[in-house]
């Protein structure tokens, strides 16, 4: 099988460059792109991506595949492959540190930016905040986010304004607070989403939709924030 | 974050803008449509006196000023889109600049010659 791989050393390449390698596919048995790099980096050492647990929870291996991002660990080759060939990229966007490694500080930037954590202003009750079932099931579909990064650097939105568009991935866990019953910072997370940029630079494309690994729906939580905006402004 | 240059600073109201003045160009096209097909082998003093009717008139001046606004947000968005410093360097916001400029002048041109044209027809 054809395998094509970004690379890029700064230390060494002037520019980027997509480098052809071969490899022999193991007959009848289905490998994930993960099993196909470690393959890779036994040729070549210098190989460098991110990896951690192999089975699409730590969000570590989030890479381009044939155009199409994804977690290495959990996408089967036969799915990606096209032809017998496989162009293995980095998460588009984000800068290149080495190979299939990005920097993703303007991702966790933005990810910052919503205070992705509960905020309660009541006093703290003597053992839990309690939900319930029903104010429980509204963060279904929303706190199972695990970072990878594949919507935000698949989003033309993203790519254009890294620094300003807080991306799908941040907008899904600024809903996943605001639908939180818990939660009483509701109005100040609204006022700080209101601008030309954080929110409304989605276009619902919905690439964010279309690669995330696990099946989540950010464009229905940005339209369903871009509900909250409206109602509290009129 | 606002930026000086979205019609109204904020991301909620051009939203909202843009939404309003499209539901307004669709009601004017359906409106122009429905005038035109009911109305077969219409010559100009026929169209003057549609044109002309004060309600008509309010509708289009109305049409015109939603294409401007609706062109403006989607305009200014286009231009702080692709014209940015990651593609222009530091001549990103001069060229900006000058692409708003441009649109703005060709948006006021537009909406003062519709203004006229509308206020000129004989009521």
């Amino acid at each position: 099988m054809q395998v094509s791989v970004y690379r890029y050393d700064p230390d060494v390449d002037e520019a980027p460059q997509m480098r052809d390698m071969s490899i022999d596919l193991p007959e009848g048995k289905e490998l994930m792109v993960l099993d196909l790099l470690e393959r890779l980096k036994e040729q070549d050492p210098s190989l460098s991506y991110r990896r951690s647990c192999r089975e699409g929870v730590c969000g570590s291996d989030g890479i381009n595949m044939n155009g199409l991002n994804g977690l290495a660990c959990i996408t089967p080759v036969s799915q990606v492959a096209k032809r017998g060939k496989l162009a293995l990229r980095p998460l588009p966007g984000l800068p290149v540190i080495r190979d299939l490694v990005v920097d993703m500080s303007q991702f966790f930037d933005q990810f910052e930016k919503v205070r992705p954590y509960l905020i309660n202003d009541q006093p703290p009750p003597a053992q839990e905040r309690l939900q319930s079932p029903e104010e429980r099931a509204e963060l279904d579909g929303l706190y199972e986010c695990i970072l990878c990064g594949c919507c935000s650097t698949a989003c033309p939105s993203f790519w254009w304004n890294p620094d300003k568009f807080v991306g799908p991935a941040g907008l899904l866990q600024a809903y996943r607070f605001l639908a939180d019953s818990r939660d009483t910072a509701s109005a100040e997370r609204l006022r700080d989403l209101e601008d030309p940029f954080s929110v409304f630079r989605c276009r619902g494309i919905m690439n964010c939709v279309n690669v995330c690994p696990k099946g989540l729906n950010p464009t229905r939580a940005i339209g369903k924030i871009r509900g909250l905006l409206v109602r509290q402004g009129t | 974050m606002t930026q000086v240059t979205s019609l109204a600073r904020s991301g909620l109201a051009d939203f909202l803008i843009q939404r309003l003045s499209a539901v307004v160009l669709a009601l004017y096209t359906l409106c122009l449509l429905s005038f035109f097909l009911v109305n077969d082998g219409l010559d100009h003093r026929q169209l003057v006196e549609f044109f002309g009717s004060a309600s008509m008139r309010a509708f289009s001046v109305l049409a015109v000023l939603s294409t401007a606004a609706h062109g403006w947000v989607g305009l200014w968005t286009v231009g702080t889109d692709y014209i940015r410093p990651h593609y222009f360097g530091a001549r990103a916001v001069v060229l900006r600049m000058a692409y708003q400029v441009g649109c703005a002048l060709l948006l006021f041109i537009y909406v003062w010659w519709g203004i006229r044209l509308f206020w000129m027809l004989p009521g």
